[in-house]
């Protein structure tokens, strides 16, 4: 009997210890020390912690920068998840039309998800900068002689320009593995009855596929609201701070200005805020998810 | 929604959705002919074809930037990672499914609920524990993180599909007096590989492209890997599209050769991967 528990134990140890050591020592720790250094002075270099109660949270209150990046980050999100789903869903619907190149189209419209964040800024620094004005002389369209990345409306739509195009393609993938699920014969019948195209869409095509809907609204708030590399590479979140995200600011606070304990306030705060929307909306969009 | 009949609004649909694709792709012509080109030529019109095919971009950022060490390490990284990954995060969900005892439980919980925890929100505290535990500035301590940050959502997708095996594939294994190691190395194991093929495609395309990480735990020059390289690249050479632009090709061909050779796998990949709750 003792040999037996013997064993179980040491089952448990190998089977699951490796990955709860390495996760305690890198996610589980540092996230319990941010709380506690969230309540200090700690300034990363010097020995000396001191408490000081509730005084980095009150500073963020009076931080512009702060402040001002939080701002930036919610009308980012919200535009970004708008529209990455929508061109995600548009896209998807245009590739379940039964079209003869739809492999090679999904794979083309995929293509710039694989590109990472900090590539994809500098890429796209080359688009705004120098692609951007050429096509405006090429074509004479006002839109693409805009001052881009060079006033802060530009900034800020660049931005959003370049996390669509790179997002897109994902939620793509996953709207389409949705739509093709949904029974033909629903929509031929509300055909029959007289639905008009848009009314078969908006009631029963989309209720349908709410469980993708919930899964790419959720990927698009957790990609926008922590918006880092690509903001880092494409605007250095100037101009004039304009464009700085939450995740930047943080960054900044503690490794440029070395208050880490100001930093890991903020960081707290970004947390709470993290973990409360991507919860509420997945718990809003799961409430208007059916069953066929 | 399989359409029997080809008619004029499918091929009128055809016809718009390849124009569109054109005009998603603008930026990597923009890239691509760029790239080629002198810097003058660059500046005097960024949208015509190149003239002449200047390849010494390609061969100056080539230097600059050490492109063989950084595809290495990029390399040794992401491919030790992911094993790392796929081995300790199989066996942690294996063992959580088949003896779902209440310490388990809340094992499982906890490394779904840190799937919220965004990065930036505990990096500040984690460069104290990688000193600790003197992770920075070397390869394998960035692993050991990857390992830590990649465990969670690795874990959720592996727990999600070693529920639906059912337990009755284990019994002959069992009867025949293998070892409850063997039973998941030989049997179990070698079933979960659709599983595995999307945990490895979620993961690289994570890996190859992390910047902030590696920038944090990586500080010596010749351990940077192509997104750092890139990164100081750009710190150097400000403006200087000629080479940036040939650098930034480099950078992004290999992950690009990796998806169009793996597509398939990895749009099925993130199909599967997708299915939360």
């Amino acid at each position: 009997m003792s040999k037996k528990r013997y064993s179980e134990w040491m089952q448990q140890l190998v089977f699951t210890g490796p990955a709860t050591v390495v996760f305690a020592i890198i996610v589980i720790l540092p996230f319990i020390m941010g709380m506690y250094y969230s309540f200090t002075n700690w300034n990363g270099v010097s020995g000396s912690i001191s408490f000081v109660g509730l005084d980095n949270f009150m500073a963020l209150w009076s931080d512009q920068g702060f402040k001002s990046s939080f701002d930036f980050t919610v009308r980012f999100t919200i535009v970004a998840v708008v529209l990455t789903n929508l061109v995600g869903f548009i896209l998807a619907l245009l590739l379940t039309q039964g079209l003869k190149l739809r492999n090679m189209l999904r794979t083309l419209f995929f293509l710039p998800n694989v590109i990472g964040g900090l590539l994809l800024g500098f890429i796209w620094q080359f688009i705004f900068i120098k692609g951007f004005s050429a096509i405006g002389d090429l074509t004479g369209i006002p839109f693409f002689n805009l001052p881009w990345l060079g006033d802060e409306q530009t900034a800020f739509w660049g931005v959003v320009i370049v996390s669509v195009w790179n997002g897109a393609g994902y939620l793509m993938i996953i709207y389409i593995a949705a739509l093709i699920n949904v029974p033909k014969d629903l929509s031929e019948a509300a055909s029959i009855d007289g639905a008009t195209a848009w009314q078969r869409l908006r009631h029963i095509t989309v209720p349908l596929i709410m469980p993708a809907v919930t899964i790419c609204l959720f990927l698009a708030l957790s990609w926008s609201f922590k918006t880092f590399d690509v903001i880092l590479s494409l605007t250095k979140g100037g101009p004039f701070n304009s464009t700085q995200s939450v995740a930047l600011n943080i960054y900044l606070e503690a490794f440029q200005n070395n208050r880490y304990g100001l930093g890991t306030a903020k960081a707290l705060v970004f947390f709470v805020v993290v973990a409360l929307i991507t919860t509420i909306q997945v718990w809003l969009t799961k409430r208007r998810e059916v069953h066929a | 929604m399989e359409t029997k009949r080809y008619t004029a609004r499918t091929f009128t649909t055809e016809i718009l959705a390849v124009l569109l694709v054109f005009v998603f792709l603008v930026p990597f012509y923009f890239l691509l002919s760029n790239s080629v080109k002198s810097f003058a030529d660059i500046l005097l019109d960024a949208a015509a074809l190149p003239q002449a095919i200047n390849w010494e971009n390609y061969a100056k950022a080539w230097d600059i930037m050490k492109y063989p060490q950084a595809f290495i390490n990029s390399l040794l990284i992401t491919v030790f990672s992911i094993a790392g990954l796929v081995v300790i995060s199989s066996m942690a969900a294996y063992r959580m499914v088949r003896r779902p005892t209440k310490y388990n439980s809340i094992l499982f919980l906890m490394f779904v609920a840190a799937m919220v925890i965004p990065f930036q929100s505990i990096m500040i505290p984690l460069m104290k524990v990688a000193s600790w535990f003197s992770l920075v500035g070397s390869l394998p301590g960035l692993w050991v993180c990857y390992l830590g940050f990649g465990s969670s959502l690795t874990i959720f997708l592996y727990h999600g599909f070693i529920k639906s095996i059912p337990l009755e594939v284990e019994e002959p294994a069992v009867v025949d007096g293998c070892t409850p190691y063997g039973v998941f190395w030989r049997i179990v194991f070698p079933l979960l590989k659709p599983m595995t093929v999307t945990i490895i495609i979620l993961n690289s395309l994570w890996i190859w492209n992390d910047f902030l990480l590696p920038q944090l735990i990586l500080s010596k020059p010749e351990l940077r890997t192509i997104p750092l390289s890139t990164f100081s690249f750009f710190g150097q050479y400000t403006k200087q599209w000629d080479l940036a632009l040939a650098a930034l090709v480099m950078g992004v061909v290999p992950i690009v050769i990796f998806f169009l050779s793996l597509q398939r796998h990895i749009i099925e990949g993130i199909t599967a991967g997708s299915v939360k709750g």
